[in-house]
């Protein structure tokens, strides 16, 4: 049974290839130059070239976060380059445009956007090593009033909106990779959802890391006005090296009064191989700000790829009875490390939130979860209820769990469950003797055990995160 | 029920096998023909559960010696779910805990593989159903089994149910139950009995093992064999098991005679 178990689990990464298109790549290295490079080459305005400086300027004074329970060799920052882009060749009109190499790289990845998008009424903004390609359905979105564009065509098209909420959330000095992303980033998606409308389609993101070498700095923001929702979608799949690459994102949502936003990610960067060789370190800041009344941020995640998941989705909960949530599975194998979980900052009156989160560790990697819950002074009558599960596959993986729990209001409630359990050799026993194969049966465990997140995502995105776990999965127990 | 006649199911010759490097089976040989039910009793550690998982072909036992005939096939050259399907059942003594995975969905999925290898049809969700709650009903199930998750904070009793249930949904050609009675009182003992002769018949074979006589009063055995130190020791009809409950099993002796009745 291992041998067949083992074939399965060493499936090669499906997504490991690389498209060969020409890219402009700034040289290595990382100083105010570049930054004023970056800024020129989006012919931005001169105050975000000042917030770059800025949060360049604190990121000097800043050191690397050490608590978190994953290890690796140090990063050397100035062996990175800070800037790839296709070279354009000329102005999209239409998708016949687009260039086929990378049509084909999206049918590889099982990503047909223009089907996609029509088929499924999904709007794809395509992020192709930082700099979007095209942006579909933007049009239709438009006749609403939703912009949703990438994030550089919204420094020139919107500028006041971008200067009135870039870094609102994540301020440029945050963490020590928040002010690395606000110094360098290049591209990402800016989603603005005004007053009174709820966006009548999930908007959808691809991203994709393609050239060796160059870290992607992704810069997401999403606005939802008063009364406005919108269920926004993120996919990401990364083609195989051997050198890691770092992917330091900041994502910022803000929810004004009865505003909902709902943030799904499938994150299947490449891992490293089954040796802990290569793969992507994602060192993420994802923070969103219930601001308004009765507004509400729900965060789902499926973290499957990278070598290194650092990442913590939070809500601050600002508004009166505001509503945060987080959703996660994470999944390990091989030497995968990932340090997740949330934070959830409790100042209005009446807010609640949920966590539930499910770690899955196979072969030797270690999944972690942390999370925060802090009911300040102002927050009477803030609820939580937290549930963190493990699940261990195999004697050589870990799964740890550091809830971090304040409480300064005794108006509070706040539960925490947590759980840890294991697939073992003799639940695929079972079974097996029940005609039910080892493929199958992990499958199944697996699914069982995420079905509290998996019926939280969109139905294409659930059927895809259960598909993608199969895969992972198959054949680390045995 | 012995019908000289009959096909001869298992044909176990000579076994040994060892968990880790200790050997448990020590020249074990048995014969089972269809509509026959044969007891297997002896002590703790005598390797009456070690045969009973030598057969199924769990992981931890290896087989270094003797053959295992199923029907036509080689059992030692199938994987475990590959024994399954070839009609071979076996229901656990500590049945496992599948949390997150509902019932239902486990038994449709364990039905329909064995259906589509008989080449009949498979039954979608609410035809499942109907056909799972009559089977229920057989052992007295709360058909609220079905949406719980497998075996998880089950009892003792309903745990062995649901091992019943499942040999009434595979229809095996031959099933083992190891210690089924173990645990269970009077009354679940009668049900859990009453589904196994149920189940019975001409065309399949049954293997109990057990401590205890008790479970023999419900379902009576064609032969009854004694095993002691990984081998049977002595073979005789269903009155054997009212004499090792009345005498024990020190009279047998561990003399070396294999009466391998089974095989007259």
């Amino acid at each position: 049974m291992s041998v067949a178990l083992q074939n399965l689990v060493n499936q090669p990464y499906k997504h490991g290839f690389v498209t060969d298109i020409e890219t402009e790549v700034a040289p290595k290295g990382l100083n105010e130059d570049i930054i004023r490079l970056i800024s020129s080459k989006k012919n931005e305005p001169e105050w975000l070239l000042e917030f770059r400086l800025n949060a360049y300027k604190k990121w000097l004074t800043m050191s690397e976060p050490d608590w978190q329970n994953v290890h690796f060799p140090k990063i050397d920052f100035q062996a990175i380059s800070y800037y790839a882009a296709p070279k354009p060749k000329k102005k999209l009109a239409s998708m016949d445009e687009v260039d086929p190499e990378l049509l084909r790289t999206f049918e590889k990845l099982g990503v047909p956007m223009h089907e996609r998008a029509a088929l499924a009424g999904v709007a794809v903004d395509v992020i192709f090593d930082s700099v979007s390609v095209t942006t579909t359905y933007k049009e239709k979105l438009a006749e609403v009033g939703i912009i949703f564009c990438s994030i550089s065509e919204a420094v020139q098209e919107h500028p006041e909106l971008i200067k009135k909420y870039l870094g609102s959330v994540v301020p440029v000095g945050d963490n020590f990779f928040a002010a690395l992303n606000s110094a360098v980033f290049t591209d990402g998606s800016f989603c603005f959802i005004p007053k009174g409308v709820k966006c009548p389609m999930d908007l959808s993101t691809y991203f994709r890391i393609n050239t060796e070498g160059s870290g992607q700095f992704e810069r997401t923001l999403v606005i939802a006005e008063e009364e406005a929702t919108v269920c926004y979608l993120e996919g990401c799949t990364a083609p195989q090296f051997d050198t890691n690459q770092l992917h330091a994102a900041v994502v910022e949502l803000i929810a004004l009064d009865n505003a909902d936003i709902k943030y799904s990610t499938v994150q299947n960067w490449y891992a490293g191989d089954e040796n802990g060789v290569g793969g992507i370190y994602n060192f993420v800041t994802k923070r969103g700000l219930a601001k308004g009344v009765n507004s509400r941020i729900s965060w789902t995640q499926v973290e499957t790829g990278s070598a290194i998941t650092w990442k913590y989705p939070s809500c601050i909960l600002r508004g009166d009875n505001s509503v945060g949530e987080f959703y996660s599975v994470a999944v390990t194998n091989h030497y995968q490390q990932a340090d997740t979980g949330t934070k959830m900052i409790h100042l209005g009156k009446n807010t609640r939130s949920t966590i539930v989160s499910k770690g899955i560790s196979a072969g030797h990697s270690n999944s972690s979860y942390r999370g925060l819950v802090r009911i300040t002074p102002t927050a009477d009558g803030a609820r939580n209820y937290s549930q963190c599960d493990s699940m261990l596959i195999g004697d050589q993986s870990g799964a740890h769990t550091f809830p971090y729990i304040q409480v300064k209001n005794s108006s509070a409630k706040v539960e925490h469950e947590a759980s840890t359990s294991k697939i073992g050799e003799d639940q695929l026993f079972y079974f097996a003797q029940r005609v039910i194969d080892a493929e199958e049966a992990v499958s199944m465990i697996i699914n069982g055990f995420c079905k509290d997140v998996f019926q939280q995502l969109p139905m294409e995105f659930a059927v895809e995160a259960t598909k993608l776990l199969s895969f992972k999965l198959e054949g680390s127990v045995g | 029920m012995i019908n000289d006649n009959s096909e001869t199911i298992l044909d176990v010759h000579g076994l040994r096998a060892n968990v880790d490097s200790t050997e448990i089976l020590k020249g074990f040989d048995i014969t089972v023909k269809s509509g026959e039910i044969h007891a297997i009793m002896g002590l703790n550690g005598s390797g009456k559960s070690t045969f009973a998982k030598v057969l199924a072909g769990h992981s931890a036992y290896q087989v270094t010696a003797g053959s295992i005939q199923f029907s036509d096939q080689d059992l030692l050259a199938l994987a475990p779910e590959e024994r399954a399907q070839a009609g071979l059942f076996l229901a656990f003594q500590y049945p496992i805990e599948i949390p997150g995975v509902a019932n239902s969905q486990f038994l449709r999925l364990a039905y329909n593989t064995v259906q589509v290898q008989r080449g009949n049809e498979e039954l979608d969700p609410l035809e499942f159903d109907d056909f799972v709650r009559e089977k229920m009903k057989l052992l007295d199930m709360n058909p609220d089994f079905l949406d719980r998750s497998v075996n998880e904070g089950f009892s003792g009793g309903e745990k062995k149910r649901n091992e019943i249930l499942q040999m009434a949904l595979l229809e095996p050609k031959l099933s083992i139950l190891d210690e089924t009675d173990s645990g269970l009182d009077i009354d679940a003992l009668k049900i859990v009995a009453n589904g196994v002769n149920q189940i019975a018949n001409k065309d399949n074979a049954t293997i109990l093992v057990t401590h205890y006589q008790r479970l023999l009063d419900y379902i009576v055995p064609d032969y009854v064999h004694v095993m002691q130190a990984g081998r049977i020791v002595k073979t005789g009809g269903k009155e054997l098991a009212l004499e090792l409950e009345t005498r024990g099993y020190d009279w047998i002796g561990t003399g070396g005679q294999t009466n391998a009745g089974a095989t007259a």
